[in-house]
């Protein structure tokens, strides 16, 4: 039951991606293009996620103090902007310049059925596996 | 070859419709799930975060990880089966489909999240890291496709 409820949420997400346009990369790469063909439509995706998130956030730490269906909430409560998060933050606005695609869009854009969309989805998971295995072999050397 | 360049002279010219309402509607669903993920689960919708536990080494709590990304992903697949229409166009290579999927995986790895983590589920908590996070990939993105559209491909 847990895992359905989840399932549904997960649902409403995809069709939020599908219908806002995030899952199309050529709409993405247009938003990106101020000098050229600029669709200014991602504004309105960011501003009304944003904005329902912000206000539902809000309700939903205010009125309850553990989620409904589990322990606690998972928040990240670390504050430190340090070289790791603005390098690895570049590095991937660069790599979602190159493929029009961020793993929120193209998870979604899977059901659609493109090749394309199987190709980059295989090259994302690649770059974490190696990121993260070269990550822990430095700290496993460091340690 | 002349066919084939008169086709990526085409695409790279695609322009694609300004659709504020789609836009703004599929954006407010997007929230709604950020939301209810965290009230019914406690967690953060950021597919980055949400990804990395499926990819091995699975992390213990796989369960939940895959209900909700099977669920993303079927619900466009109804969609279109019901129906909707989706536009989808890659004006890319696949070469550059390939590379610009790696450099995303890699970055996102060590910037801990990506436009669903940072830019909706942290900038709304107002997180400075993620704040910081979402005006560094955004601006690296409009970097990349002003220096790939119109300094090399110009």
């Amino acid at each position: 039951m847990k895992l359905f409820i989840t399932l549904l949420i997960g649902m409403i997400f995809g069709l939020g991606i599908a219908i806002s346009g995030m899952a199309n990369p050529a709409k993405v790469l247009n938003f990106f293009d101020l000098a050229g063909t600029w669709d200014p439509s991602l504004i309105f995706v960011m501003g009304g996620a944003l904005i329902t998130t912000a206000i539902g956030y809000q309700i939903v730490f205010k009125t309850r103090t553990s989620p409904l269906l589990d322990v606690a909430y998972m928040v990240p409560s670390s504050k430190d902007i340090d070289a790791r998060l603005v390098i690895g933050s570049a590095t991937f606005g660069v790599g979602w310049g190159i493929a029009g695609f961020c793993p929120g869009g193209a998870i979604p854009a899977l059901g659609l059925g493109y090749s394309e969309t199987f190709m980059f989805m295989l090259a994302l998971i690649a770059g974490i596996f190696v990121a993260r295995l070269l990550n822990t072999k430095i700290t496993a050397q460091t340690a | 070859m002349k066919l084939v360049q008169n086709y990526y002279r085409c695409i790279l010219d695609y322009s694609t419709e300004f659709t504020p309402w789609a836009s703004l509607g599929g954006g407010i669903l997007i929230g709604i799930s950020a939301v209810l993920l965290m009230a019914v689960r406690g967690r953060i919708a950021g597919m980055t975060g949400i990804l990395s536990g499926l990819i091995p080494p699975m992390s213990s709590d796989w369960s939940w990880r895959a209900a909700f990304l099977i669920g993303a992903i079927i619900a466009p697949m109804g969609y279109i089966l019901a129906g909707g229409v989706v536009p989808f166009a890659v004006p890319v290579s696949t070469t550059a489909l390939t590379i610009g999927g790696f450099i995303v995986g890699v970055g996102v790895y060590y910037g801990s999240g990506c436009t669903s983590g940072h830019g909706v589920c942290g900038m709304a908590r107002l997180s400075p890291r993620s704040i910081a996070a979402t005006v560094v990939f955004m601006i690296a993105c409009f970097i990349t496709v002003f220096v790939i559209r119109h300094v090399l491909g110009g």
